[in-house]
């Protein structure tokens, strides 16, 4: 498989009112083609930003820096005009909150057809046809009637399913899914889950999927990474990291998820909060809430590590945390 | 975008404001303190005069039966007759009305001209001069009366540079247009000020919110994310605020043709009341009123064709 999105050094800078902080920290990973990353951490962490940082779709006065290659091709520094040929023709992104992400004032069926008129070649009938079947594809019954209806005549199941015909409406080789499911009970949030998964595999799709809900990444993901105060703290296949976490932070994260029945509930988060944008401190951000801590912790930081191929983790205490997930097996 | 189920609906719901209407421009000369009669002809008329016109003004019959009439020939276009000239109400109305409307619209489209750009260059360089500059202007033009704003641009414009008349209407269409052009920016400013305020925070919401964010991602240029998706976001509130105004707008025509010596409807209000001229004060207010509610209309309507979401 060739390699799509590669990712290195990014950092993205956001301006509050104690000026230029940095949201995302040196984040690094790839992805192939057909390839689906999930990323999660607790609300905060910076997973939007790094998802809104690939396809530059910040505020203004942000600055991103590092190294997005897409296809080979540097995005970061990337002209305005030259990246928005990319974005929905080839990165697509949807929200999770369809409601608002919908243009209220504006058709459906227009909402599909300005996509496709700045990314294909298709006239009024042909785009007009193409949007029908786009809805019909995602799943929205007699989609020639829905057409000429606004968004809040959709309920919520339907709004999101729109959004991502709208999204997909070039056929983009990959989809960024900002917590798609969040906004939806969990029914809706199942069909979702399945329509994403046939999307890909019919479509041969790749997508990023942030979450809060680790069962959906391993439901949904090949591979998985964890982001804590902007930075990527542990990442590796879905197997990898959920068998063996080799970040405290995971750990703390996997086990606060309730086993057996009952897997898709809200993260119930680790002891002590994540460090605001700007409290970030030269050691480890997550020692002051880490039990593996010690004094090497709090001064040096430590870097993301290969521990196995294609599983790294930036901990100083990574070999502790083997034995411990060996005990526990 | 307009359903006419919508606008038949909307029609049908102006029926009860114009009766409220009728109904009371009725009370309120009625309801007066003192008798219409005597107050109409003053000090110096005899008791035997006061009755005789209060006769003829049918105001010794039941109030209800005086409401009757007075629907009825408001019905029928009747607005009666001007006890100062002696003319129909409804005559003199007319003679007065195309000046203030004309005005009170070029007004309203200056101020639009005005705030809707100009928003616009603000939002977009939110925090930066340009934006400093316009809010601080406007802030300036908020602060000041009518009249003031009207005596400096009549100062300046034209006693000073002589490019624009000092008072009066002219004769010919388009000699109404320039004659009108100073008192209509003077009344404009005001409400270009509010409308400007308005659509600037609107159009800083509409750029941050996630269906700009949204029409972004999907690869639209900046001109159809902000026009077709921000601006007209973020006019819906601004329609409604504009319509709120109306109102204000033909009240501060009133001033404004009085200080640019116009002989319009608001010049001729004041000098009804000065002449106790109750007819005509009855049917000016009737006239206005309706147009301001025809007016309120005509927003909704702009303003559902906007967002479908109020076209329900
Ligand atoms: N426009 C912005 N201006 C300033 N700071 C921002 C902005 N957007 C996000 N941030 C900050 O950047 C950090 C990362 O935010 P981000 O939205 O990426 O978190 P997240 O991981 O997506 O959280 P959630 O799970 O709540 O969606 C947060 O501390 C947030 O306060
Ligand atoms: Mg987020």
């Amino acid at each position: 498989m060739s390699t799509l999105l590669s990712v290195s050094g990014l950092t993205t800078r956001l301006l509050t009112p104690a000026g230029l902080l940095a949201a995302v920290e040196d984040v690094d990973f790839t992805l192939d083609e057909r390839d689906s990353l999930g990323l999660v951490g607790e609300s905060g962490s910076g997973k939007s930003v790094t998802m809104r940082s690939l396809l530059r779709l910040l505020p203004q006065r942000a600055e991103v820096e590092g190294s997005v290659r897409w296809r080979g091709r540097e995005l970061v520094g990337l002209p305005e005009n030259a990246l928005r040929a990319l974005r929905g023709r080839e990165i697509a992104m949807i929200f999770q909150e369809p409601m608002s992400a919908l243009n209220p004032v504006l058709r459906i069926g227009l909402q599909i057809e300005e996509s496709l008129k700045v990314h294909t070649d298709l006239d009024r009938a042909g785009r007009r046809a193409r949007a029908v079947e786009l809805l019909a594809l995602t799943g929205i019954p007699t989609p020639e009637r829905r057409l000429d209806d606004f968004p809040h005549q959709f309920s919520g199941g339907m709004r999101q399913r729109a959004m991502i015909a709208i999204a997909l409406a070039a056929s983009p080789a990959l989809l960024l899914a900002d917590e798609p499911t969040t906004a939806l009970d969990v029914t809706i949030q199942d069909q979702i889950l399945h329509l994403l998964a046939r999307l890909r595999r019919e479509m041969g799709m790749a997508m990023i999927l942030v979450t809060h809900d680790l069962a959906v990444v391993a439901e949904s993901c090949e591979r998985v990474a964890v982001m804590y105060a902007g930075r990527i703290v542990e990442r590796g296949t879905v197997r990898q990291v959920f068998a063996a976490p080799r970040h405290p932070y995971t750990l703390g994260l996997l086990r606060s998820v309730p086993d057996g029945d009952r897997p898709r509930q809200k993260l119930r988060s680790i002891e002590g909060t994540p460090p605001g944008l700007g409290n970030r401190t030269r050691g480890c951000a997550f020692q002051p809430r880490c039990g593996f801590a010690t004094a090497q912790c709090a001064t040096d930081r430590p870097p993301l590590a290969d521990i196995a191929p294609g599983h790294a983790a930036a901990c100083w205490q990574a070999g502790r945390l083997t034995d411990l997930s060996r005990e526990a097996a | 975008m307009l359903s006419i189920g919508y606008v038949l609906k909307r029609l049908l719901q102006i029926i009860p404001t114009l009766v409220f209407i009728v109904v009371v421009t009725f009370l309120i000369v009625r309801l007066l303190p003192g008798d219409p009669a005597s107050a109409i002809l003053g000090d110096k008329a005899t008791d035997a005069e006061v009755a005789r016109l209060h006769a003829e003004m049918g105001l010794d019959r039941p109030l209800i039966v005086q409401f009757g009439n007075f629907a009825l020939r408001v019905v029928q276009g009747d607005l009666g007759t001007s006890t100062a000239v002696k003319l129909p109400v409804g005559r003199i109305v007319l003679d007065r009305l195309p000046a203030t409307l004309l005005l009170t619209v070029m007004a309203a489209f200056l101020a639009l001209l005005l705030a809707v750009p100009l928003a616009f260059v603000a939002a977009l360089r939110q925090g930066r001069l340009g934006d400093t500059v316009i809010q601080g202007c406007f802030q300036v033009g908020l602060s000041m009366p009518v009249f003031y704003v009207g005596l400096i641009l009549l100062t300046v414009f034209a006693a000073g540079l002589r490019w624009f008349p000092v008072g009066g209407y002219g004769d010919t269409y388009l000699l109404h247009l320039y004659h009108l052009f100073l008192p209509a920016l003077t009344l404009a400013l005001s409400l270009a000020a509010v409308l400007m305020r308005n659509l600037r925070t609107a159009i800083l919401d509409a750029l941050t919110a996630d269906y700009a964010d949204f029409a972004r991602a999907k690869g639209l240029p900046t001109r159809v994310v902000l026009f077709r998706h921000v601006l007209r976001n973020a006019l819906i509130s601004t329609v409604t605020l504009f319509g709120l105004n109306i109102g204000t707008l033909l009240g501060g025509a009133v001033i404004t043709e009085t200080v640019f010596a116009i002989p319009g409807a608001g010049r001729l209000m004041i000098d009804s009341i000065y002449a106790r001229d109750y007819p005509t004060i009855q049917g000016l207010t009737l006239v206005l009123a309706v147009l301001v509610s025809v007016a309120f209309l005509l927003t909704d309507l702009v303003q559902a064709s906007l967002d479908p979401r109020v076209a329900q």
